[in-house]
């Protein structure tokens, strides 16, 4: 019976995790004749590929501290609400969400452009022009925009739960507020920090069009070195081979994390 | 009385939401006493204890810490410690750093803190229990955690939110010991919630009975079970029965029917009042000798004493008595001078009557649940 339930999942599984993940590995280790060959890998092992993956790197931990920088305190700030406020306040969290993310993308273009919303308003009132779109901070705005709700829902979700007698608690025993926050808050929400940053951190390392649109094309990133390999340049075989290094980036930066979880909280992505 | 006075309340209110919780309450409390806050939920009495530690801001009134006005101070600079009603043990920290957390607020050595803590830990005989995670105690073992947590600061005052109200009877029964011991040990004033009047009756020395947002009563425990002020405490405190009377003159009483003697004056002459007899000051005797005579109604055997329910003149009185006597039975009752407490009128006259049901009862041993603001 509870095999037969499972059923579906592992059918699942197989068509759309295990299969796609055999096809990538096939190509990585194979030539555009299907023969065996460790090339694909061994080409990434260049300068320019090195740049590009140290940028994704980069960028993503930024957009990640960013991202936690913005989240904590707004998700603490809405824990910390009446329950009916939470609602609304979640709520405005995911609106952007309903939109879809190209859409939210050109609307950051339009807003940033050099002759865009906002330069036009900081021309009126005398401070602008300032060049903002095709820089490395408007890629990393892009991430941190998108990416934000991912942060501020699991860290809000640890922190309405953490027992308001506690905090009572410590100030009982003698904490200032700031005490408070690092020896109890900031502990027992820890959990929700580490999902937030495995939630933020794999998707903005992976992403792709966000540094096309907002970047420019100045600021190469993995997800676009990918797609070109697929979409343009047709060689499946070194876009497989990227996207495996990527892969296994993605996994040790998980297994730090979960050492940092103490084992206490499995990061599950 | 040369006893020192640590805390006072002068004329304290407080509402939430429209909804008077404290009704301008005055309280002193004196160093090295246990003292009670007892009463129903509802009545205010952790709202008290909370002003007291700092939670709540009363809205009109003082709170007086050693003569000096401390309304505004917040909790983490008062010599006061809390024992939480369900604990609040530090989930993220082990029995020794859960201990120890007050201690390294304040840069406290190492040695320093590791001398304090084994000390702490063998006083609430938890030794060896340091590097435990809290969440695996047992109940009991928690609430040792959060007693030793509380004192490790040396507090002037621990204040105590019915700290034992999630444990079973016998351990109840041992912690209660135990409290009182450890009281008497360190010689800290004692704040202590609860809704269970054989509790307070037991450990306090100083019992507060709160109803309604207001204080009926502050006494020792023989005062209040014996002269209660009020048919809301007679009631709250013990087993009673609770007579309408009239004070003839002084020393003389009437009810049922009946003159009695009694031992107290200076009420106004056929003055109405509350006449409190407790059920196991009441004598059974032969009718022919009785002052009042009745028929049993029921007899229910308690171990130490029958319970007997008897009706005299349209009341249902509880008497307590080891001898045994059939249901229909007509008997005589006895009541010595002594034995008559004479009360004034108050608002809960009326509230509680005879034992034609035990409804009352029942909904104060119900009433476990803790209180909310």
């Amino acid at each position: 019976m509870h095999r037969l339930a499972a059923a579906p999942h592992i059918v699942w599984s197989v068509l759309f995790i295990i299969a796609p993940l055999m096809f990538v590995i096939y190509y990585t280790f194979t030539d555009a004749n299907g023969k065996f060959t460790f090339s694909n890998i061994a080409s990434l092992a260049q300068a320019s590929y090195f740049e590009i993956f140290m940028r994704s790197i980069c960028f993503a931990l930024i957009a990640t501290a960013v991202c936690l920088v913005i989240a904590y305190p707004i998700a603490y700030f809405i824990s910390k609400a009446k329950p009916k406020t939470q609602k609304i306040l979640m709520m405005l969290v995911m609106l952007p969400m309903w939109t879809n993310f190209l859409i939210r993308t050109y609307s950051w273009m339009a807003l940033l452009e050099d002759t865009g919303i906002i330069n036009t308003f900081l021309g009126k009132i005398g401070l602008g022009p300032i060049h903002m779109i095709n820089t490395a901070g408007a890629v990393i705005l892009g991430m941190v925009y998108n990416y934000l709700p991912y942060m501020i829902l699991p860290i809000y979700s640890v922190m309405s739960k953490i027992d308001v007698k506690l905090i009572e608690a410590a100030y009982d025993l003698g904490s200032n507020p700031f005490q408070v926050l690092t020896g109890v808050i900031f502990p027992l929400s820890l959990s929700g920090v580490i999902s937030g940053v495995t939630m933020v951190f794999v998707p903005s390392i992976s992403t792709f069009y966000i540094s096309q649109k907002l970047g420019g094309g100045n600021f190469d990133l993995i997800g676009d070195t990918i797609e070109r390999q697929f979409q343009t340049a047709y060689n499946y075989n070194l876009g497989a081979a990227i996207s495996f290094v990527l892969m296994i980036l993605i996994m040790i930066s998980m297994g730090i994390m979960n050492k940092y979880s103490d084992g206490e909280t499995e990061v599950v992505v | 009385m040369n006893r020192k006075k640590i805390i006072e309340l002068k004329n304290v209110a407080k509402s939430f939401d429209g909804e008077v919780v404290l009704d301008h309450i005055n309280l002193d409390v004196y160093e090295k006493e246990f003292i009670t806050l007892l009463g129903p939920s509802g009545c205010g009495k952790t709202t008290t204890l909370r002003i007291i530690a700092g939670f709540v801001t009363p809205d009109t009134g003082d709170v007086m810490f050693d003569g000096v006005k401390i309304n505004d101070v917040p909790p983490y600079k008062r010599h006061v410690n809390t024992v939480f009603q369900k604990y609040a043990l530090f989930p993220h920290l082990n029995v020794y750093e859960n201990i120890a957390f007050a201690l390294r607020l304040k840069k406290t050595s190492e040695e320093e803190i590791y001398k304090r803590v084994e000390e702490m830990l063998a006083m609430v005989n938890l030794a060896g229990f340091e590097k435990k995670d809290v969440n695996l105690l047992s109940g009991g073992q928690q609430q040792r955690v959060a007693i030793a947590r509380a004192l490790i600061n040396n507090p002037r005052v621990l204040l105590l939110d019915e700290p034992l109200g999630a444990l079973d009877l016998k351990l109840r029964k041992d912690m209660q010991n135990e409290l009182k011991n450890i009281q008497r040990k360190t010689g800290i004033t004692f704040i202590y919630v609860t809704h269970d009047q054989e509790e307070a009756l037991s450990m306090s020395d100083t019992v507060v009975v709160m109803a309604d947002g207001k204080i009926q009563q502050i006494g020792s425990p023989t005062d209040i079970y014996n002269e209660p002020e009020n048919a809301f405490v007679a009631d709250f405190i013990g087993e009673s029965n609770i007579l309408d009377g009239v004070m003839l003159d002084d020393y003389k009483a009437r009810f049922s029917g009946h003159d009695f003697e009694c031992l107290d004056k200076g009420f106004a002459k056929n003055e109405a009042v509350d006449v409190v007899v407790r059920p196991e000051d009441v004598d059974v005797v032969d009718p022919e000798k009785g002052m009042l005579k009745g028929v049993v109604d029921s007899v229910t055997f308690k171990g130490v004493h029958y319970e007997i329910i008897v009706t005299i003149d349209n009341f249902k009185w509880m008497i307590q008595s080891t001898d045994y006597v059939k249901p229909g039975q007509k008997i005589g009752i006895y009541i010595e001078p002594d034995a008559i407490h004479i009360m004034k009128k108050s608002e809960y006259s009326d509230m509680f009557g005879d034992y034609s049901s035990f409804s009352d009862e029942l909904e104060h041993l119900s009433d476990a649940t803790e209180e909310e603001e």
